[in-house]
Order: structure tokens, then sequence, then C-alpha cells
């Protein structure tokens, strides 16, 4: 394809797009998001995706409940997140359309599936009368498709199973929407000639329904043009489109190798972090070591006796998990073990909202664990900014001689963008503080610039030590359970996290370093935030923002810039945890702005904050 | 890790450490400390390459008297610190010490998968049937009954039984000792240490403040003949202090008979640790009364271990995919150019 004549069609060029595609939980709307997804890479468009779904694997069918969705901005532009209003929505059931419609732009498009439209789904849906029907849906641009008719049709000389037919639907929507874009449809036939290898007859049927659905847009009368978004702008460089969690894996693997040392992941399956594991376990060429524990406690404490034997050792977790390994981490702090733990952020407390995003472990993270016992904080802020925020927390982690969490959240994690892939020869080093010199060797003395400890593994002759949980003498690392001994280690060890800061980069804020408004912000709020506030800026506000990769310690330059200007607002997908530590660190007098609905912030949240917080 | 390195054999004082040992005195755990300290020069393994890591409890404070790499972790969590490092490093020597409180109730999630997955590691679990630092409250291998400080009234707690637990979490190795039999204990330390999987050896241990004379029947000079059934493979399961008491199979239950009488020694059962049945068997006399209690080689089984077949699996990766290179991982599926 495309063997279609699009001679007589009419093109328009556009600068940027969102759309979303929903259903329910066994439509298919992941896959067919992704196929997107990648196609829109192959084109040259800058994007981002939010995939979103239940935490059930099939949740009852036609409910509000099991809504599934996947959304995607692609543009011509340099872009930071996945978009607030939809320009188009599939809705593949009344569910679909009801939790979603309320996002779609005014004269925006709806295509919907009126084959899922049923009495029976309309009533779970809670819609008394079909609103396909009457006029409520006057203000967009409705397209009502039977699509089980069409790939019925499409497929109707194949014999196939109705099941197989039922399952390409969405390959309707999707070959839809690559006519609405100007697509070609030759990645998703080869997606779909892999995926499927020896099922022709499922490759046949899904390529029928995607090449109806491709077709079908030529036919429409409602909509005449279809549309084109020129390639983005790039640097210079080779790219691929990347997901928040596969990154964190290539940044820990980049680390590993530049470190020159064995990785090691012990940890134990949880949404929304488990690909972190599958992505590793992949990586056996490498000699990367994956352990599936047994539970989450054991997963953080294998990683932790195979850093003491000398591998780099990493384990990865959500919030409940992380509340499980949390005894575990003291001992690291007070072994000095050099390991780094991801926390993938999801909705809480207790199991809360698995599939769902939310900052809420930055307090747990910072002080959840019993004595005093301070450990690093690193986060991420993008899906590609998850490989560089992964190499970061690695590279302290081994040359400060501690455990190092990394944040990042449900968002970035499942998440993607287009990645300038690096080269490997160009990552920065990475030491660490293996030693065989036997005869200097005093298991808990401390380098001065980094107050590492060596790491003497065992197997090297000579450096037999024993090291645990109970207080410790600095230098022989033996028990000490003296009163002024244990103000001095307790002092120590948070020295250790403070001196980071001597070897971490100041914070750049966009915009200028003084004005009327900083907006301060962490992880995955980034993309949301800097497209705020450039805005901003181009209105001529005297707004800028900062977002921090490191949040304990902070960066030595943030106090300074705080006092530079007359208001600061803290963004926050919780409750304003990093404010309080702000306002704590630092008395001044920042401002919170919180949502916590299980969902990133918008642009238009954050914008229409700002106005308020500047107009005063 | 190279032995010709080792010019002077190692004694038991290269594995003593400078650590003043601080367990009550008349412990238990003094008698086992010291026949490791005696076994451990005689593996025939570079003192560097030994990893000793422990819990929390009495037992657990072993590490800090080895003169060995060593490890205090947390409670109950040693098997997986010991996995992480024997994974990391499967050259190392890994013995894991613990208590019956450490592994079979806070860690008893661990202990049932280490054993399940077979990593070569050696577990010696200290049994004093209560908790000794934390001063006399009942573990879960204290009797039905038993008063203690937290069971004024007795315990209304069933028992884990060590060796039954250890056979359904598919143990390899399954062993028991006591901590006043120190030659027996060294060849079950050295049959562990040969043995190329988990190996799980219980010894039976005194704690002289909270649970003074608990095995009193199975050491005391007079009695312990008629108490104690010493397993040894291929020989007929005699005990008694003339040696003519015998267990025999009746139906599916065991039975003490006296040789001589109604029974001769080739009605006795001979012992094979390699067969589960009668591990099994003998596993269930733990408790109960009227029977000997087993020591030595309960049972023993030859599987491949987990980390055997984890570096194969990278090993075959590395050979079939050829050594990871991280430029190309980076690139693979599509990937485009922005001049």
């Amino acid at each position: 394809m495309n063997d279609v004549d699009r001679s007589s069609q009419q093109r328009e060029n556009l600068e940027v797009v969102t759309i979303r595609f929903a259903g329910d939980s066994g439509d298919g709307m992941q896959l067919t998001g992704t196929q997107f997804s990648d196609n829109t890479a192959i084109v040259g468009n800058d994007l981002s995706t939010f995939p979103d779904y239940p935490s059930e694997i099939r949740a009852p069918l036609g409910t509000l409940a099991g809504v599934s969705s996947f959304q995607i901005q692609f543009s011509s532009l340099d872009i930071h997140t996945p978009g607030d209003k939809l320009d188009v929505l599939v809705a593949m059931n009344p569910a679909a359309m009801k939790v979603h419609l309320k996002d779609l732009k005014d004269h925006g498009i709806l295509l919907i599936n009126t084959a899922g439209f049923s009495k029976k789904n309309l009533k779970l849906a809670g819609w008394k009368e079909n609103p396909l029907e009457d006029k409520s849906l006057n203000n967009y641009r409705l397209i009502k498709v039977d699509m089980a008719q069409l790939v019925t049709d499409a497929t109707g000389n194949l014999g196939l199973s109705p099941k197989i037919i039922k399952r390409s639907i969405n390959m309707f929507a999707l070959g839809f929407l690559y006519w609405l874009y100007d697509r070609n449809i030759d990645s998703t036939i080869k997606f779909l000639k892999s995926k499927f290898a020896k099922k022709l007859d499922v490759i046949e049927s899904n390529t029928r329904a995607l090449k109806a659905g491709y077709n079908y847009g030529e036919t429409l009368e409602i909509i005449k043009t279809s549309y084109r978004i020129p390639k983005a702008k790039f640097k210079k460089g080779t790219y691929r489109n990347i997901m928040g969690n596969q990154a964190i894996t290539f940044g820990l693997l980049a680390a590993s190798e530049k470190a020159g040392l064995e990785l090691f992941y012990g940890g134990y399956p949880i949404t929304p972090a488990s690909d972190i594991l599958h992505y590793l376990a992949s990586y056996k060429n490498f000699g990367v070591k994956t352990f599936q524990a047994e539970d989450e406690i054991a997963g953080v404490v294998s990683s932790i006796g195979a850093a003491y034997a000398g591998s780099f050792a990493v384990t990865a977790t959500s919030g409940p998990g992380m509340a499980l390994k949390t005894e575990a981490l003291t001992l690291a702090v007070s072994a000095e073990i050099p390991m780094v733990i991801v926390n993938v952020q999801r909705g809480g407390p207790s199991t809360g909202l698995p599939t769902k995003t939310e900052q809420s472990d930055l307090y747990q993270a910072m002080f959840g664990r019993n004595g005093e016992t301070p450990i690093a904080v690193v986060s991420a802020s993008t899906p590609t900014h998850c490989f560089e925020a992964a190499y970061e927390a690695s590279r302290i982690a081994l040359e400060h001689m501690i455990p190092v969490i990394l944040l990042t959240d449900g968002f970035l994690g499942n998440g993607s963008e287009p990645w300038l892939i690096p080269k490997y020869d160009e990552l920065p080093a990475i030491n660490h503080h293996q030693t065989t010199d036997a005869e200097n060797f005093l298991p808990l003395s401390h380098d001065e610039k980094t107050l590492a400890r060596p790491w003497g593994i065992p197997g090297t002759p000579g450096m037999e030590h024993r090291i645990g949980g109970l207080e410790k003498t600095e230098g022989s690392g033996n028990v000490n359970y003296e009163a002024e001994n244990h103000q001095y280690m307790t002092e120590l060890r948070q020295k250790k996290v403070d001196i980071i800061a001597d070897n971490i980069p100041n914070a750049v804020p966009l915009g200028e370093e003084s004005g009327d408004l900083l907006v301060l912000g962490w992880g995955s709020t980034y993309g949301a935030i800097r497209t705020a506030v450039k805005k901003c800026i181009s209105n001529g506000q005297k707004v800028s923002h900062v977002h921090l990769m490191h949040l304990n310690p902070f960066p030595k330059n943030l106090k300074t810039l705080l006092k530079g200007f007359k208001n600061i607002l803290i963004p926050e997908v919780n409750s304003g945890q990093l404010n309080t530590i702000i306002r704590a660190k630092f008395l001044v007098n920042s401002e919170g702005f919180n949502i916590i609905q299980g969902r990133p912030l918008t642009v238009h949240e954050i914008f229409d904050k700002i106005q308020e917080v500047v107009k005063g | 890790m190279d032995k010709n390195n080792i010019a002077i054999p190692l004694t038991k004082k290269d594995f003593v450490s400078d650590q003043e040992v601080r367990w009550c005195p008349g412990c238990g755990d003094y008698a086992i400390l010291s026949q490791v300290q005696k076994v451990f020069p005689q593996l025939g393994i570079p003192k560097e390459n030994f990893l000793v890591v422990s819990g929390i409890g009495c037992s657990s404070r072993f590490p800090y008297y080895m003169d060995t790499y060593g490890f205090h972790s947390v409670h109950g969590r040693a098997p997986a610190l010991a996995s992480g490092a024997k994974l990391s490093n499967p050259e190392l020597s890994v013995w894991m010490v613990t208590g019956d409180g450490d592994a079979m109730a806070i860690g008893g999630n661990h202990f049932i998968h280490i054993l399940r997955r077979n990593l070569d590691i050696n577990i010696l679990m200290f049994n004093n049937r209560i908790y000794g630092l934390t001063k006399g409250q009942y573990s879960p291998t204290t009797e039905l009954g038993k008063r203690t400080k937290s069971s004024p009234h007795g315990t209304v707690d069933y028992p884990f039984n060590p060796p039954q637990l250890a056979l359904g979490a598919a143990g390899t190795f399954i062993a028991r000792g006591i901590d006043r039999e120190q030659k027996h204990l060294q060849e079950l330390m050295k049959a562990a240490h040969a043995h190329k999987g988990t190996s799980f050896v219980e010894i039976y241990q005194n704690c002289v403040i909270f649970n003074d004379g608990v095995f009193s029947s199975l050491t005391d000079k007079m009695e312990k003949q008629n108490n104690v059934l010493v397993l040894e493979q291929g020989k007929p399961m005699v005990f008694g202090k003339d040696r003519n008491k015998g267990l025999c199979l009746v139906g599916s239950k065991l039975k003490v008979v006296t040789i001589g009488d109604k029974y001769n020694l080739s009605d006795v059962l001979v012992h094979d640790e390699t067969n589960k049945i009668k591990g099994l068997l003998l596993s269930e006399l733990t408790y109960e009364d009227g029977f000997p209690t087993p020591i030595g080689i309960l049972y023993r089984e030859d599987k491949s271990s987990y980390e055997e077949m984890m570096m194969e699996q990278i090993d075959n990766a590395k050979l079939q995919k050829g050594k990871g290179k991280l430029d190309k991982l980076f690139h693979e599926g599509h990937t485009w150019e922005v001049k």
C-alpha cells in the first residue's frame, strides 16, 4: 500500500495533534496506540504517549471501570507532553465515550464503533438514550461506523472464526487514523507478520481490517481532508522511540558496563515496574543476572548480597513494594552498600491505583525509614530522561558507596517519546571503589572526597571482614555501642549524602534567574510545566522553570534561585510533598498546586494557575 | 581463587576473628562455632572464598566470630542475602547461620524458597526451640503446651517440624546434628559442603538461660544412646545402649523393635539417604514419643543448582547472540536518522 489513489484528496498541514484510542480493556487499545506511535516515529514527528488502563486484566466488559485508553500527541514542533485536549477520540463502546468525551475539543473528530453501542452497553455506561441518535454530539464531527460489520465484510470470503474477526476490529480504527494522518500502513503489516508468525488467518484478518479502515476514510463525506504533520526538527543524530521503563534498563546497563561491573537485579513483579525486570531478563548476553525473588524483601536483600559480593546491584518496585523494602534499605545505609532502588510510583495508599500515576512517594523516599537513615534521591522527568536519571543514580551509588533511590512513575514508565540514542563511548566515566590492596584495607574507612568506603569483595585475599546492621566503628567496622560513636556515625551517614552536592551540576532554569514567579517541579510534571512556562515567557511574563533531578541532596544553587523570585509555585501530583520540604529547608513562602487524580497534570491547568499566582 | 597460593595449610586459628565472643557462658553456640572453625581449614578452599551470612538472633552473631568475609543481615532475610552473594560470585563457599526463630518464623518464606531453588549454600540452623535474644518467648519449634514468657499457660501453637518442612520445600540435603556431638557435627558439615545444592543442617542447641536441658535426653551420657538414632548410609537403623533396638516398617509406619526377640537384624530398615519416603518417615519422628531422634543425613538428592542453570543460560546467550554490545542494543528496532 498505499494503493489508494489519493490525488483527489485534500491535504492540510498541521503542527500538532492529540488523539486518544479508548475501548474495553480487551479491545486492543494499547496495541493500537503503540502501533500508531511507532508509525509516528517513522514519519519523524516528535511524540509523547500516555497509556492508561485499568488494573484488571479483563475488567467487566462495557463498564466505565473497564475502559482502557492510549493517548498520543505528535507534532512538527518540540513537544513535552501527551497533550491536553483531544483532536480525535476513538471510542469503541459507550463507556469509552462516556469517560473520555469531556477531553475532546469542540469540533473534534469523534470516531465511534456503533457495533459496541448495544442497549446493554449503553446501560452499563449510564446512558438512558443513545447519544448517537440525538443532537447531544452536534458539537463534534461525529463519524459513526459499524466497524464489526465492515471488518466482517472485508474478511467475508476467508471463513474465519468470529473470534478472530472480532479481535481485528481495532485494526480498522488504526487504519482509519492512518488514512486521516496520511500515513503508510506498512509498519503495522510488518508488525502483524512478525507477531503472529504462523497464524496466517490472524495476519490476514488484521491486515484486511487495517486496509478496510484506511479505505473507509476515502468514502467519508464528513471529512474531505486528511492531515499531514511535517517532520519535527530534531537535533542531529539517530533516534528511536523508547518507553521510560526500557530507558531505565538501558541506563542501568550502560552504567554497569561503564563501571566494568556485572549487573545484578533482584526484584519481585509489581505494576508498573515489572517491565524493568522483563527487559533486564532479556539482556543475558550482557551477563546480566536477574533474580525473580519470592517477595519484595528478598528482591532488595538479594541485591544487597550481590552488591556486597561485587556486582552492581539494582532492585525496582512501586510504592507498596518500596514499603516492604524499608528495613533492608536501612541495612544498605548502615553497611554502606552501593545499589540503586527504582520506585516507579503509582497511586496509593495501600494497593491504591496500581495502574495510575502519582508522585506521592517522595516523603517515603526522603524520610520513610526507622532510625536516622538518609538516602540519596534522584528523579526522572521524561521517558527518555529515565536513561540519564538511571545512569546518574548508578554513578552516585558507585562513586559514593551508598544506596540511591531513583523515582519515576507510571506515566514515565509506560509513556514513550523519541530518544536521541547516545554513543556509549561518549557517556561519562563511572568510578567505583573495589580494591585488592589488602595491606591498606580498612573496611569502614572513608575517602575524603566522596566519603566512600573501600569495596573489599569476598574472594579477595587478605581483606576478610565482617559487616552488618549493628552500629559500627569507623575504620575497622567493628561493632560499637558507645554513645559518642553513635552520634558521630549518625552524622557521618548524613554527610555521606550531603557531600554528593559537591559532585552534581547546578540547577539550570528555563528563563531568567529572577522574576515574578519560579515554577519548581520534579519528576513527570516536567513536560506540562515546561510547555506552560514557555508560553508565559513568550507572552512576556517574568516566569521561570526549574526542574529538579537531584532531590537529595538538592543542587547547591537552589537556595539562590529560590530567593530570586517574588513567588514560587510547586505543581505536584500529590498534596504538596516537595513543597513541604522546600519550605522547611529554605524558609520560603512557596505555594503548591496539587492535582491528585491518578493522571498527569495538563499544560492548561498549570498555565491557568501561573496566571492566577502572577496576577495575585 | 588460585589454590596454589595457599603455601601454608590453614588451621582453626586462621578462622578465629579478633572479636570477643559474647554468647552466654555454657551456650551451645560455642561448640558449634568451634566445629565450624575446625572444619573450614579442612575443605581445601582458600580462606578468602568463604562467606558467612546470618540473619538476626543469638546464632546470627556468628559471622562476627569467624575470620572470613561475613555479613550480619536483616532478621529472617539471610537466605536472600546469601542467594544474592552466591549468584554474584558462584565461586564463593557460602555458609548461612540462622536460628529457629530467624529461619522458621520471620524468615519462613525465604527459607522454603532457597531450598526450592537449590542454590549451593550451606544452612546451619541452630534450633534451641526458644527465642533467646528477646529473652525467652516460644518459637515456631517450641513443643505444644510449653510454658514460656509469652505463653504463661502453655503454647497453643503447633510447632514446625524442620526436616519435614525442608522436605516439603524440595530440599536436596536435609540433616540433623546436636551441639554436643562434635565429631558427628564436623562430618555433617563436610557432607553439607560436598553437596552441590542447598544443604540444610538442623543443629539441636542448648540455650542455658531460657530453655536449659530441652535436649538433655539426647545429650545425657546415660540416656542418649537409647534416644538417638545415628543414621549411616547403607547401615541398619539400630540404636540403644545395647545396640539391640531397631526401626522396622510395619505397614506404612515405623515401629521400634527389639532385635533378637521376634525380629532380627535383617528385619531392620537400612538407611538410604537418597530414598525420599524413608526421609519422610524419619522426619516424622521429630516430636514423636516412644521413638528415637534420628541424627545424620535424613535425605539427599542430586540435582542442578540454580546458579549452574543461570550461568548456563548466560553462557548460551553469549554464544548465540555474541557478547552484548550496548550500541547495538540501543539501535534494535526501528531507528531513524536526523541530519
